[in-house]
């Protein structure tokens, strides 16, 4: 018979390899599935003995289905095989995008598990059927499990070590889907003897098509997430987006989940509180009954949160350029949590804009013209009585014009003459200048400054500025007795102590930032980056 | 001979920009855009002697001063009569919109220039046009020392300026890649050398190189540097190190649209030496807006208000009493017998003429025009112009629906091309602080070839479509994703745009005489100073306004 020709001993070989890689691959899906439940879902012990359970009775289901197979083994084999490629390849994206909601989260993830569990379960069965009439029944049964163990070490040697480092999760499922299509293509050659021909172009297209599918995956993925982003920041991303205006990135450890901007840590869930009450209380505690609150930046919602704690704010105005920002709670539930969905408050209003191109407009010489306008337009900006300042560090021109006497002084415009600001400045500890240089130039814009710090964990020895536009600043705060719910960091007692600044953060000479000069951005530079 | 788009390349960017290129046969074309110029029509008619219709009794206005042309000069002339409590005067100009070289445009999103773009903040003594920016809420104090503290928002935002070269941007404009350490000691010896002249005062304390140069010295030694070109100066005191010599034949290129080779050394050591405050300091910052000096423009044109007339072409400038004498005149007209002049011109909007009988006249165009316009000019003053040599360019505003992804040093509001004959781009948005999403780039080039003429010829033939292509050509090397971006592109094609400070022009008799007045037709226009700027504009526009102010106003 022609079959048993060409069943020789070479492609047994190369269908032991079959059985490394399907064995590989099938525990790296396990293993992903368990990473990523107990990164998203926490408590790693009950997820990873959860999917294990899963996978292995998952196993068990596969191997009994095998006995209603009875003809067509061949093809049957290879079916599976690209099913594994199809389900198991698209596992890790596919979970990322159902986590969005954490009720079908759950179903997903077991419903994926269970599936790849009865798939593989399936092929080893159908594999040792296959082989039966070439070899004799002992010798198969020790080299197939033989092959199947060994694939296993390896994947669970590989996953920790190369791919979740190297690749990423997202990436890892993508290329063993590839690597098991792969396989089930090379398999219509290998097994072709055993092959009806009628089909067997569909069959081939099928796999073709599985592997053009993984591969646009693969391309997607890169654009999603880039493998330096990971692998820089240490942890897996668990939802990413480019927007015109910068990138974002969540990542997410059992601790909590940190949000990135360009690269640059904005906040840890675990200790965002800190810097959150230290922004916003002081100046909304020196503030008597506060009403009209300015935001700039800060499109996260948490100082907003912070501020709708006070009862008498009637309205908070915030100012953030990216939209993808300030709705980033719509496609990241943990955050809409975090802040208490404080940005859908309907005292709320979002601005997206420039900060600096919106304080600016109608501020200037030419606002006393104005007067010529309609009934409406020549109404004065009702003004602000708290700002609080949350603009990311001023690592970049385009963001250090927003620390420049310039923007102060339009900013001063808006508000009334008893008002309150913050402002965060950066580290005082690594970065002085920039940190003294930010305190100048508010004075030279005309504020009654008090610098402030506090520590934050995450962030290290964090400086703010406390300021106002014309009275001086009261010696002693005292947090509103108003403040509805608890804070978890700030008590009168510690309010005060912020603004007491230890020896290692003493005022150092700088000069004032102007736009046409945008020192800060240089001091900044010199100082963080000797830092790195 | 008209221009393949490929000779247009080759000839405005050089052979390499076809490389880099690939100069595709259908190169992707912006979805919109205008060729835009001078009014050419009128202007060749003036060449050619044609014969304008003549104004009806009632189409003749009587006025105190005519001034014509209102560009930078003419609106200052404007500016200094009204300060001087003179209101009698009109401007009148060719173009539908005021400014001439200085004037600007606008769309939804921003202004932008159409050309000049920057005023460096004037040095202590320059008190005329403090007071005009203080005027414009520009200057906030003056210091001890009488110079303007300018509101910070009008300052060039920083980064000002950055250099694309070896496939990278760098912040300023000296290409410091790669230098070595003689680049660098040239590089400080020529400025030290400029510092030695920002100090040099003869012995009237007159500076060597001021602006504007009416106030600088006559001193011989510093004329002497008129008879070289800058590159020969250079080469003089023994620099050659390629990087300096491209820093000094960039700032030619961008001051007076010559290359180092053409410019008189006089004009590149005062572009250098004249806006330093003192030996050792910076460069006088710059002061701009999104329209560029089309904002000073717009500043002076609201103060002239009606009298300055859009759309109103000069065709002739004659003399009442040659004409009196000649019995062409009846003397019925108010100002009879007194010395007079009648302008007349023509209404490009309605096609009719118009005629205007003044006391005086101050000329703010070019001097080329003089003789086309003025009557009996070459044989009264023995002036003919000839020396009067002008550089074209090619001004092109690209809006683009978003900025290019880069990754070094970031957009600036001067952007330089290092590999580029043509000088880069200017950010509209920059000043205004917007930093994100769309914009308008307004990219500059000076045709700084030894034949204006024929320069000017083939610039006014060549297509937009072959004129756009060219634009985007060059903004590809350093912005691969360019053309994808682009809204819109509008050229502008200046042809005779700037006076060139050739060796021995500003020396020249030509030049030196050529500010005289004829009669009482005074001239304003900032060729009388051989190089173009706005202070040199402003101070022949201040001159002649006071000349034609004591010309009016009868000697005791
Ligand atoms: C591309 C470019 C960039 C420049 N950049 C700068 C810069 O950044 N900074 C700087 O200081 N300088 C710059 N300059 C020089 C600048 O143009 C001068 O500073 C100044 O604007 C010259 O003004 P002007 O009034 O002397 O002459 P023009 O600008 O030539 O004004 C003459 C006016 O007369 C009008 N006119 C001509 N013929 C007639 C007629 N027959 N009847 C009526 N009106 C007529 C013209 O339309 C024009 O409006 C630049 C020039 C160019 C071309």
């Amino acid at each position: 018979m022609q079959s048993e020709d060409s069943m020789n001993r070479a492609p047994l070989f190369l269908l032991y390899l079959n059985v490394l890689i399907i064995a590989s691959c099938g525990l790296v899906y396990e293993l992903l599935a368990g990473t990523l439940a107990s990164y998203l879902l926490g408590d790693s012990v009950t997820q990873f003995s959860l999917v294990i359970g899963i996978y292995l009775s998952a196993l068990g289901a596969g191997a009994w289905v095998s006995r209603f197979v009875d003809q067509r083994l061949a093809r049957c084999f290879i079916e599976v095989e690209l099913a594994v490629a199809l389900i198991g390849g698209a596992s890790a994206p596919v979970l990322f995008l159902a986590f969005s909601s954490v009720g079908a989260f759950r179903v997903v993830l077991y419903g994926i598990v269970f599936a790849i569990g009865t798939l593989v379960g399936l092929e080893l069965p159908l594999l040792m059927r296959l082989l039966k009439d070439h070899l004799d029944f002992e010798d198969l049964v020790s080299r197939v499990l033989t092959f199947d163990y060994l694939g296993a070490l390896f994947a669970s040697l590989l996953f920790p070590m190369f791919c979740v480092p190297r690749l990423g999760l997202v990436r890892t499922s993508l290329l063993c889907g590839l690597l098991n299509a792969v396989v089930g293509l090379w398999g219509t050659y290998l097994l072709r003897p055993l092959l009806s021909s009628r089909g067997l172009s569909g069959l081939r297209g099928r796999a073709c098509l599985v592997i053009g599918l993984l591969i646009v995956g693969i391309i997607k993925a890169d654009s999603l997430t880039t493998l330096a982003e990971e692998h820089v920041l240490g942890e897996p991303i668990v939802h990413a987006e480019s927007t015109p205006y910068q990138r974002i990135v969540l990542t997410r450890n059992t601790r909590g989940f940190q949000l990135f901007l360009n690269g640059h840590l904005q906040f840890n869930s675990v200790d965002e509180h800190r810097y959150h009450e230290a922004l916003v209380h002081p100046a909304l505690s020196s503030v008597k009954s506060p009403r009209r609150v300015l935001v700039l930046g800060g499109g996260d919602g948490l100082a907003v949160r912070e501020i709708l704690r006070y009862p008498s704010v009637e309205s908070v105005t915030l100012v953030d350029l990216d939209p993808g920002m300030t709705s980033l709670a719509d496609r990241f539930p943990p955050l809409a949590e975090l802040s208490r969905s404080s940005l859908k408050d309907r005292r709320v209003t979002i601005i997206n804009e420039d900060a600096f191109l919106w304080v600016g407009r109608d501020v200037g010489p030419s606002s006393s013209k104005a007067s010529t306008a309609g009934p409406f337009e020549n109404l004065p900006h009702e003004k602000f009585d708290t700002a609080i300042i949350d603009f990311p560090d001023p690592g970049t021109f385009s963001v250090g014009k927003l620390y420049s006497t310039r923007f102060y002084r339009m900013l001063r415009e808006r508000l009334t003459a008893e008002a309150v600001i913050s402002v965060q400045c950066t580290s005082p500890l690594v970065a002085p200048q920039s940190y003294w240089c930010i305190v100048k130039t508010l004075e030279s814009s005309g504020f009654h400054v008090r610098p402030y710090h506090a520590a934050v964990p995450t962030f290290g020895e964090w400086g703010f500025v406390l300021a106002s536009s014309s009275s001086p600043l009261p010696v002693k705060l005292s947090l509103s007795s108003e403040l509805i719910g608890p804070s978890r960091f700030l008590t009168d007692n510690i309010l005060n102590s912020l603004f007491d600044l230890p020896p290692d953060l003493a005022r150092v000479e700088a000069e004032v930032n102007q736009l046409n000069n945008q020192v800060l951005v240089h001091y900044y530079d010199q100082e963080w980056g000797a830092m790195k | 001979m008209t221009l393949t788009r490929r000779e247009l390349i080759v000839t405005l960017l050089g052979a390499p920009a076809l490389f880099t290129s690939g100069c595709s046969a259908s190169p992707r074309l912006p979805p919109a855009g205008e060729l835009l110029g001078q009014s050419l029509e009128i202007g060749h008619r003036l060449r050619d002697g044609f014969r304008w219709p003549q104004p009806n009794a009632d189409q003749w206005q009587d006025v105190g001063v005519v001034i014509v042309g209102g560009g930078v000069a003419g609106l200052s002339a404007a500016w200094r009569l009204q300060q001087n409590g003179c209101e009698d005067f009109v401007v009148l100009e060719l173009e539908s919109q005021p400014g001439g070289t200085s004037r600007s445009g606008r769309c939804e999103l921003t202004p932008y220039p159409w050309g000049a773009h920057y005023l460096p903040v004037p040095l202590p003594h320059n008190h005329d046009l403090i007071r005009l920016l203080n005027e414009m809420g520009v200057v906030e104090s003056v210091a001890e020392d009488g110079s303007p503290i300018i509101g910070e928002q009008f300052l060039c935002r920083d980064p000002d300026e950055r250099v694309f070269v070896d496939g990278e941007w760098i912040e300023g404009l000296y290409p410091a890649t790669g230098a070595s350490e003689d680049d660098l000691a040239q590089l400080a010896a020529f400025r030290k050398e400029i510092d030695h002249w920002s100090a040099w005062r003869d012995a009237a304390s007159r500076r060597a190189f001021s602006i504007p140069i009416r106030h600088a010295t006559d001193d011989p030694e510093v004329l002497s540097l008129d008879k070289q070109s800058m590159a020969e100066w250079l080469r003089q005191h023994g620099w050659t190190s390629p990087r300096l010599h491209w820093l000094v034949d960039y700032s030619c290129r961008d001051d007076y649209g010559l290359t180092a080779e053409q410019t008189s050394a006089w004009a590149g050591v005062l572009y250098f030496a004249a806006r330093l405050k003192e030996p050792g300091a910076d460069h006088q910052p710059l002061m701009t807006w999104p329209a560029g000096n089309g904002r000073i423009v717009e500043h002076l044109a609201s103060q002239a208000e009606t009298r300055l007339k859009t759309g109103i072409a000069v065709t002739r400038i004659q003399s009442r009493q040659s004409r009196q004498r000649l019995g062409e005149l009846r003397n019925d007209s108010p100002i009879s017998g007194e010395i007079g002049y009648e302008v007349l011109a023509f209404n490009t909007a309605s096609e009719q003429p118009i005629g205007f009988r003044a006391k005086s006249v101050i000329f703010a165009v070019p001097q080329f025009l003089a003789p086309r316009l003025i009557d009996g000019f070459a044989e009264r003053t023995g002036r003919n112009a000839e020396q009067f040599e002008y550089g074209s360019w090619l001004v092109a505003n690209v809006h683009l629906s978003r900025r290019p992804r880069e990754s070094s040093f970031p957009l600036s509001w001067d952007n330089v091309i290092h590999d580029s004959r043509s000088l880069g781009y200017v950010v509209a948005t920059h000043q205004s602080g917007n930093d994100h999403g769309p914009t308008v780039l307004t990219w500059y080039h000076p045709l700084c070839d030894d034949n204006a003429k024929a320069a000017r010829q083939q610039l006014l033939k060549a297509k937009w479509s072959d004129l756009a292509d060219v634009v985007l050509t060059d903004l590809e090397r350093p912005h691969p994703e360019i053309r994808s971006l682009v809204t819109r592109l509008d050229v502008f094609r200046w042809g005779h745009a700037m006076i060139r400070p050739r060796p021995g022009f500003i020396t020249s008799r030509q030049r030196r005489e050529a500010t005289q007045p004829d009669g009482r037709i005074h001239f304003a226009n900032t060729d009388l100073s051989g190089i173009a700027l706005f202070e040199e504009a402003f101070d022949h526009g201040l001159r002649a306004a006071d000349e034609a102010l004591a010309s009016l106003t009868p000697n005791p």
